[in-house]
């Protein structure tokens, strides 16, 4: 070994040349009352059986015919079982019309169990089967080397070197290169077709950092889809809001994809307690306004805490100071959720000022 | 060519009688043996069909491991296979009109309603539901602790490295296809997860935006996913693991399966039962026990009720969403990450979410995959090994091991960090620094410890051997000393004990010959001197093969010769060591 420390070094040596022998010598055969067993490992039919101390010695079902007799009838009552259960399951399929929750439940319940019973029944009874009828006794069957011979290895690289020889691969090294890099382009042919997965482009209007939010655009409450009057909030509320032209985007998929960068909650504290805002008086009357999209990846936040007017994502728990703009007291978010500016229109409604002025949602880069 | 056609089958027939006749002694023989002529004649299978038969397969329940993956895959087959009948891949916005009364009136995808359907509406759909999702989560379970089986016993060493690779494979693409299955229902809890997945996808520096809008088809949600995602599930995926698992249970009938040390088992055979009839009773009934199990649960354990979460909303969630089981490590690792970030003008590195959610598992599967091959560079080991390690024989890697495992654990605790502080009521920004600090100390002091574990239970092993086994008697002898009787042990027990070899670290070569000329290589073999100190460098001294020879036969004089031997031996490097 020491001759060859280098790592790596093994590959195909067909003139035999092995640094270690592929099996160790038979040294684990302490036990001679075994070692007769232990056959040619190149020899075809090796099945003996351990005999003597080493088998389990006979079984109840071996020795006692009566025996034999009632695990057979077991395996076989088993059977039965499975072939009742069968029966039963059909039973409950025809039987159990689904016009309650209670029927249905009754139905899952009755169709599992049947079901349940005659798979188990199957598989218990083939083992108990196998374990107290079928032969005890363990073979031992000889493993053959896995490496070919010195021979056969010495073959197969003379007809390797036959054909690389013949295709002149080694030789020709114009067709080996140009094969090469043919070969090397091809994969772009699969990687650009995925491009048009993307039926819009990220850079593009809609895109990751425009909203629905935009100068006058009132404020709507989330559920009852209301405008929202400052004198609504009381100190310490929490509401959750959309813009209104959020109503003009066809339900669905295209108003979700609106919503999931929309979305903001609303929050009103005594303005003494706000020690800082993103901009500069972007609160009315010390409601605040923030999106509701978490800046890690994307969650929508919702657990308020009056007292502290910590605002936790509820997915990895990263915490919001809204006091003091909004900025991560803990957890592993590292912006500050956005906030939109916002003011009262001359109905007295609360609308937004202007559009978000950070990225909403996950940090990402911005394709220009 | 007729002669040898006529051969073959004239073997068949025979061969057929005389395995039927042991098992079956009825006048069937003809019809087996009729069948097997047919096929026989077709594609000379007699001898192939023979040698399977009679192919013997050792016996350890931890071998039953694999066979609970692969059957809970061929179920999962089968339910997913019914479901696809009736759930609809779309995203376009339908009005629920079905069963579930608290859910009517309100807009849904076609996915969430059709899977409501499933649920509500077609009988035995729930079941089918129930059992699909119990089946994935004792696919990927059953897969960590066959994973776990094949390490701790160096199952994985040469010849078998390649199936350990492909074995690693199947746990990555296990935990996708997983997670791909129960976003499909498109609601609030998979949405979220959905959501989860999207952030993640945008970190990724530059590309992150694009390849958000290649999966998603645009902006998120979008209505392209869930049909992408349905043909990603039940056919990109499954085909490919469904061509590994060949793969890998083709590599295991020609190399033929490992075992354990004992009695008449060597690196040279297979000790064990017949595939026929023993293994075709046992491993078959065992896949309807899977079965019937998982159906059992399908039946009385509800999982994934999603009309209680109802449809997906990216302006909603609820509170204590957890993932399954075996995201919950990702997730609890984005939980328990220090918010890093950085930017470079308007590009930034989310160290907060790359490092967790894509460096870390990343590193932790390469070096799964790699295990094999690092350890045998270390150990400088290229035999073929078909008798499996204690684990207490290999302290070094079992440590690694348990590390690995306490790691994993403690950021899958972290996982469920949300529910542990509402259900405790602890803070959880205590629980997340505690999980913070643990994850890096812990490990390390896991692998230690379960080093010296491992050693303990090897000097153990040793003292059985050399003196058997302690019966707790005492006994005074007429000189008046007093000694304590120690019993023989078993053959069986002996042969385990005794199939333990002291390996030695590798020595470091002559790097210069008289000539002063320094051999190639010699800053790889430093690195393999350094690890191989790292695997072997502790290790309890067993008896040799010759010692071993002498203790088992009893002559007194030479018998305590050789115990006093290996004491001394072991003594001497214990005292050396500290």
């Amino acid at each position: 070994m020491s001759e060859h420390p280098e790592g790596g070094a093994r590959a195909f040596q067909p003139e035999g040349q092995h640094q270690q022998p592929a099996y160790e010598p038979p040294e684990t055969v302490t036990d001679p009352a075994v070692q007769g067993l232990i056959a040619d490992p190149h020899e075809e039919a090796s099945r003996r059986i351990i005999e003597g101390e080493h088998s389990h010695g006979p079984r109840q079902t071996d020795v006692d015919p009566r025996a034999a007799k009632r695990a057979e009838r077991q395996v076989a009552a088993l059977f039965a079982v499975s072939a009742l259960a069968t029966v039963g399951f059909v039973l409950a399929y025809v039987l159990i019309d689904l016009d309650s929750i209670t029927s249905l439940a009754w139905s899952n319940r009755l169709l599992g169990a049947t079901l349940a019973l005659s798979l188990f029944c199957i598989g218990a009874g083939a083992i108990h089967w196998a374990k107290k009828l079928m032969g005890d006794d363990e073979y031992v069957q000889a493993r053959h080397e896995l490496r070919s011979t010195a021979e056969e290895r010495e073959d197969f690289v003379d007809s390797f070197r036959r054909g690389t020889d013949d295709s002149g691969f080694t030789r020709r090294s114009l067709i080996r290169r140009s094969l090469i890099g043919a070969m090397a382009l091809l994969p772009i042919n699969a990687v650009i077709l995925l491009w048009d997965l993307a039926e819009e482009k990220p850079g593009g209007p809609g895109g990751l950092r425009e909203t629905l939010w935009g100068p006058g655009v009132p404020i709507v409450a989330a559920v009852t889809g209301e405008h929202v009057r400052p004198e609504d909030l009381s100190i310490g509320a929490l509401v959750n809001a959309e813009p209104e032209n959020l109503e003009e985007i066809p339900e669905g998929p295209p108003r979700l994809n609106a919503l999931a960068d929309s979305a903001i909650i609303l929050v009103r504290m005594e303005p003494a307690e706000i020690v800082s805002q993103q901009g500069p008086d972007w609160d009315y009357q010390g409601i605040l306004a923030f999106s509701k999209i978490c800046t890690h990846v994307g969650c929508p936040i919702s657990l308020y805490e009056q007292e502290t007017h910590h605002l936790l994502c509820p997915c990895h728990q990263s915490t919001y100071d809204l006091a003091d703009s909004a900025r991560v007291v803990f957890g592993p978010a590292a912006r500050s959720l956005p906030q939109l500016a916002i003011t009262v229109d001359e109905g007295g409604y609360l609308v937004a000022r202007q559009d978000f002025a950070a990225l909403v949602g996950p940090s990402t880069w911005e394709p220009p | 060519m007729t002669g040898s056609t006529a051969k073959g089958a004239s073997t068949a027939t025979a061969g057929t009688r005389a395995g039927v006749a042991r098992m079956l002694p009825s006048p069937k023989d003809n019809l087996a043996a009729g069948a097997g002529t047919y096929v026989d004649d077709r594609l000379h299978s007699a001898n192939f069909l023979k040698r399977g038969l009679d192919k013997v397969f050792p016996d350890h329940w931890s071998f039953m491991l694999g066979e609970i993956v692969l059957y809970s895959f061929i179920i999962l087959l089968l339910s997913g296979t019914f479901l696809t009948f009736f759930f609809v891949p779309s995203q376009a916005e339908v009005i629920y009109n079905g069963s579930y009364v608290n859910l009517r009136g309100v807009p849904m995808s076609e996915a969430m309603s059709s899977t409501l359907d499933i649920s509500f509406d077609v009988r035995g759909g729930l079941l089918m539901r129930q059992i699909h999702h119990w089946a994935a989560l004792l696919f990927i379970a059953a897969m960590a602790v066959h994973l776990f089986r094949i390490f701790f016993t160096g199952a994985f060493r040469k010849p078998r490295e390649a199936n350990w690779v492909i074995g690693v494979t199947l746990i990555v693409l296990g935990l996708l296809e997983g997670f791909a299955g129960y976003s499909l229902p498109d609601d609030l809890l998979s949405g979220t997860g959905l959501r989860i997945a999207q952030g993640i996808i945008l970190a990724i520096p530059i590309a992150g935006p694009y390849a958000s809008y290649i999966v998603f088809g645009g902006e998120f949600p979008g209505d392209d996913f869930i049909p992408r995602l349905y043909t990603v599930h039940v056919l990109l995926i499954p085909g490919i693991l469904l061509a590994l698992i060949t793969v890998h249970l083709m590599m295991i009938w020609f190399q033929k399966h490992t075992q354990f040390p004992g009695p008449g088992r060597t690196e040279q055979n297979v000790v064990g039962y017949p595939l026929f009839p023993v293994y075709t009773a046992k491993a078959g009934g065992f896949f309807f026990v899977v079965f019937g199990v998982t159906a059992a649960l399908g039946a009385l354990a509800q999982i994934n009720p999603i009309w209680l979460y109802g449809p997906y909303d990216p302006a909603q969630v609820s509170a204590g969403s957890q993932p399954d089981w075996y995201i919950g490590f990702l997730d609890g690792a984005l939980r328990v990450m220090p918010n890093w970030e950085f930017w470079i003008g308007n590009l930034p590195i989310s160290l907060n979410v790359l490092i967790p959610a894509l460096v870390m598992p990343g590193i932790i599967f390469t070096a799964m995959a790699l295990y094999p091959f690092i350890e045998q560079f270390a150990t400088d080991d290229n035999r073929e090994h078909h008798l499996l390690d204690r684990p207490r024989n290999q302290p070094t890697r079992t440590g690694i091991g348990v590390m690995g495992i306490t790691f994993y654990t403690l950021l899958w605790i972290n996982g469920g960090n949300d529910i542990i502080a509402d259900f405790f009521n602890l803070s959880i920004n205590a629980i997340t620094w505690t999980i913070r600090v643990t994850c890096i100390l812990l490990p390390p002091l896991a692998f230690w410890i379960t080093r010296r574990i491992c050693l303990g239970l090897q000097r153990r092993d040793l003292e059985k051997l050399l003196h058997g086994r302690e019966t707790g008697q005492v006994k005074r002898m007429p000189s008046g000393e007093f000694i304590e009787v120690h019993a023989p042990i078993a053959a069986e027990e002996r042969a385990v004990l005794a199939s333990h070899r002291t390996e030695r670290p590798f020595e470091l070569p002559v790097m210069e010959d008289a000539n002063g000329i320094r051999r190639p290589h010699r800053r790889i073999a430093g690195v393999r001197a350094r690890l191989s100190r790292f695997y072997f460098a502790d290790q309890v001294e067993m008896p040799t093969q010759e010692e071993l020879r002498a203790l088992e036969h009893h002559d007194g004089h030479r018998t305590d010769q050789v115990e006093h031997q290996v004491e001394q031996r072991e003594l001497s490097r214990g005292s050396g060591q500290q």
